[in-house]
């Protein structure tokens, strides 16, 4: 009995290297969803390059060949990071490129009017983008982007292949410890989906907390 | 005699192939308050479009206030105009949208406050007591809370008149301002025009459906076909003694259709 209590510790040790993955994972992603997706709208052409090079390039590679040319390739040319830094880099570089396309689709999806007034205003490109495009196209783009950060979760078990002791790779240690299979997955596969589940229950409430007065229904 | 606050001249678009205005000139003096009537179609919206700059024109000029809209003057030399020109230019012209065009993600007041307190660098406080004013005086003042989806189309639009006239512009645009309205609420978005009318001087220039609003309103009615001025004069000229003959032929549909002359 005890000795499977300190295996469900080592399963929760594992359960905190996940949650902190996909948060920091998440947060870089969003970060370069921002820039390449407004950099694929710039007037610039060579900004426009450079962020739908970003995006083809991670959206065609496998987030598997990413992550380990962050870990095992990035050290020749003298950048050896951390096995919690690899994956943080891979995953948000990778799932920033899919959430970059939601950003541009979103900006892109408010409708001409929204430009025009800002313009019949007088407000700045950038004014009109931050104060007026951006906050209702943030709406269109949230519940996407919970798809996103789950998919970004899911994806945080390849971490595991450079041995950091995430949920699965912890999974794999107690299997190989007793020889069990059936209780370690099982638990695993529970709280990858609970932790799933907070990320829709949270982007929900979110969604619902910014939309509230934009339909009509009382304040 | 003053000088004209607006002054085309000559201008010409084409949207692809179809040229919608061809050489068009026209003037408008300061404080006048002009009514552009005509068929669909005939280029109204397109001519307010572009001096509010939502539209380029392929050639021609426009002046505003004495200085050239689209183009600006280096020693000499006229050159297209960057965005700070027009930046510039767009201080003295403001535009009000047939469906109104507001920030539906933002309450009525801050609707009206945020060009100014962007554009000009209002501070808050002093943008919102301005903003409670001109929101009073469209009779909006007891909605400044509400979001847009809660307001009635008539009152959407009397609070974007609000927010255009917020930035004070020395020209008025308005574009259909009562078309997309239940017929009940037609008349207080048109008290508003007429209050501005009466008690402001700005210039005014309306597109309008409404010919019996444009006799009482404006000082000149331009009859406006195929992007070209066919007829203006006093509304009573126009719209009582209509010389062209296809002036007189849209006015007849327009009153078959139950629009009052
Ligand atoms: N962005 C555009 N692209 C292509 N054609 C356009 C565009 N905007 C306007 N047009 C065309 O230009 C012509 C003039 O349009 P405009 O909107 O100025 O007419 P209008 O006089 O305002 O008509 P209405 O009374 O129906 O509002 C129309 O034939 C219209 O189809
Ligand atoms: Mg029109």
């Amino acid at each position: 009995m005890t000795q499977w209590s300190g295996y469900f510790g080592l399963i929760m040790q594992g359960a905190l290297v996940t949650i902190e993955l996909t948060l920091m994972g998440s947060v870089l992603a969003l970060i370069m969803a921002f820039l390449a997706g407004l950099g694929r709208l710039s007037r610039f052409f060579a900004i426009r390059a450079l962020a739908t090079a970003y995006i083809e390039f991670f959206r065609g590679t496998s987030i598997f060949v990413q992550l380990f040319w962050a870990y095992f390739v990035l050290p020749f040319i003298g950048i050896s990071l951390t096995p919690l830094q690899a994956g943080v880099l891979a995953l948000g570089l990778n799932v920033g490129a899919y959430a970059a396309e939601v950003v541009r689709g979103a900006i892109q999806s408010i409708g001409r009017e929204q430009y025009e007034a800002c313009t019949a205003l007088n407000l700045g490109r950038w004014q009109g983008m931050r104060h007026v495009i951006l906050p209702q196209a943030l709406l269109v783009m949230l519940p996407t982007f919970g798809n996103n950060a789950i998919e970004l979760l899911k994806a945080t078990a390849v971490v595991s292949l450079i041995s950091l002791a995430d949920l699965t790779f912890q999974a794999q240690v107690v299997r190989s410890q007793t020889g069990n299979t059936l209780v370690p997955f099982t638990t695993i596969l529970i709280i990858y989906f609970v932790l799933a589940l907070i990320i829709s229950w949270g982007v929900r409430s979110l969604e619902r907390r910014m939309a509230r007065g934009l339909d009509g229904v009382r304040v | 005699m003053s000088a004209p606050i607006i002054k085309i001249d000559g201008i010409s678009k084409s949207f692809g192939t179809f040229k919608v205005l061809d050489g068009l000139s026209m003037q408008v003096m300061p404080r006048e308050k002009l009514a552009l009537i005509g068929p669909s179609g005939s280029g109204k919206t397109t001519i307010l479009r572009i001096l509010m700059t939502l539209e380029r024109i392929d050639s021609g000029h426009i002046q505003i206030d004495g200085e050239q809209l689209y183009h600006m003057e280096r020693n000499g030399q006229l050159l297209p105009a960057d965005e700070r020109h027009l930046a510039r230019m767009r201080q003295k012209i403001g535009m009000v949208f047939q469906l109104f065009n507001l920030f539906p993600h933002k309450s009525v007041i801050d609707n009206v406050t945020l060009a100014p307190i962007l554009t000009k660098g209002i501070p808050r406080a002093a943008a919102e007591k301005r903003a409670m004013e001109l929101l009073d005086m469209v009779g909006m003042a007891d909605k400044a809370k509400a979001m847009p989806a809660q307001l009635s189309g008539g009152q959407k639009q009397r609070v974007a008149i609000a927010r255009a006239l917020a930035l004070q512009p020395r020209i008025m645009l308005f574009d259909e301002v009562t078309s997309a309205l239940d017929p009940e609420l037609v008349e207080e978005v048109l008290n508003v025009l007429w209050r501005l009318c009466s008690e402001t001087d700005m210039t005014m220039l309306l597109v309008t459906h409404e010919m019996g609003f444009a006799h009482d309103f404006a000082d000149r009615v331009l009859f406006f076909d195929r992007g070209k001025i066919v007829e203006e004069g006093k509304p009573d000229e126009i719209f009582r003694n209509p010389k062209q003959e296809r002036t007189q032929g849209f006015l007849k549909k327009i009153i078959a259709a139950g629009h009052r002359v």
